[in-house]
């Protein structure tokens, strides 16, 4: 790998905009769906059989994913422009660890709650 | 390893020949126990390679003219020792990422100079030659917001090392940014305002993506993302007030 992009603050960088890319794919589809209930309930239900499938229920897991992943580097991103402390650029790459981690356990929790 | 070992065994150096449509070519050279990237290439330039070209003046680390990019990472060369950053005796040397190429090891800084001046870098001074010199508390806030990034001496390695250049040539840079925010902290500058406005203009601080590799390779240790969250903080709080 190259090694200007062999750190954690790229990874970081990288998780946030790809996660953040995803969802703004997703969210337009999403919202479409909520708001056909605005026109009956069985508008919305036509969609939501989908939701009982194997593969939309792993789509659903990967976009809690993606949005634990925006929230939780984007948290860092914001500490990492509106603090400031001595050496905080370093000790904020570590904080990449602590997020992955809270990353995971979401999708987990969202795992046992969903099968 | 004692001192003679050392200097029989040989280094490997693959150095950049040409411009852009250059290759590496390799060169073995005897290994020291004192040496630095700099006096590898001057000993090949001197003994194996007369027409290497590459730049340097104070071989102290003061003139930020020597930066090169030493396996992978820019690097200012005359204070890098080699059994730092030697990969298993092998050195690869090329020329500067993100600058154009002049020959060998010499890119063009011109785009990188330029960024200075696109981030609003002129200093205008509020005061003539008639007037007395201005009294700038070395405590306030502002004095040692613009003290931390004065030091730069200019060796393009975050503008090298920064991705977000590599990305998008319009980006301004490590270097520029960390200079304009030492000129929106100096009370004594005219147009903090003005410099603030380009700096924040297209191509300026909203885009860096914060991944840090300024502040990680600036060889004599600034913090320009720090001084790029504070001209991104301006935006939210007003320019720095000087307390």
């Amino acid at each position: 790998m190259n090694p200007l992009r062999n750190h954690k603050s790229y990874l970081a960088a990288i998780g946030h905009r790809v996660s953040g890319i995803a969802l703004a794919l997703f969210l337009p589809f999403h919202f479409l769906l909520l708001g056909s209930a605005l026109e009956g309930a069985q508008g919305l239900d036509r969609f939501l059989v989908y939701t009982d499938l194997t593969p939309v229920k792993v789509a659903e897991w990967g976009l809690v994913m993606m949005l634990s992943v925006h929230l939780f580097f984007g948290i860092r991103v914001l500490f990492l422009e509106f603090t400031r402390w001595p050496g905080h650029v370093n000790d904020l790459a570590g904080w990449v660890v602590p997020c992955s981690i809270a990353v995971l356990f979401v999708g987990t929790v969202f795992l046992i709650q969903v099968l | 390893m004692n001192k003679i070992q050392r200097e029989t065994q040989e280094l490997t150096v693959r150095i950049w020949r040409g411009k852009e449509d250059g290759k590496l070519v390799t060169y073995q050279v005897m290994s020291r126990e004192n040496q630095t990237i700099l006096d590898i290439i001057t000993e090949i330039q001197r003994f194996h390679e007369p027409s290497l070209a590459y730049r340097f003046s104070c071989r102290v680390g003061v003139c930020g003219s020597c930066a090169m990019t030493v396996n992978g990472r820019p690097r200012w060369t005359c204070r890098t020792h080699v059994k730092k950053v030697s990969d298993e005796g092998i050195l690869t040397i090329e020329p500067l990422r993100n600058l154009p190429r002049i020959k060998d090891l010499v890119c063009d800084l011109a785009p990188f100079i330029d960024t200075w001046q696109r981030a609003g870098a002129p200093f205008s001074g509020t005061k003539t030659r008639k007037d007395a010199p201005a009294l700038v508390d070395p405590n306030s806030s502002t004095r040692r917001a613009a003290e931390a990034g004065l030091q730069c001496i200019n060796c393009a390695v975050c503008y090298s090392a920064c991705d977000v250049v590599n990305w998008n040539r319009n980006y301004i840079g490590p270097a520029g940014l960390n200079r304009a925010w030492t000129l929106v902290n100096d009370v004594r500058h005219s147009n903090r305002k003005q410099t603030f406005d380009q700096a924040f203009g297209k191509g300026g601080c909203g885009s860096c993506h914060s991944h840090g590799n300024c502040t990680r390779h600036c060889p004599i240790e600034l913090n320009p993302s720090e001084s790029i969250a504070g001209l991104k903080q301006i935006a939210f709080k007003g320019l720095p007030k000087d307390v």
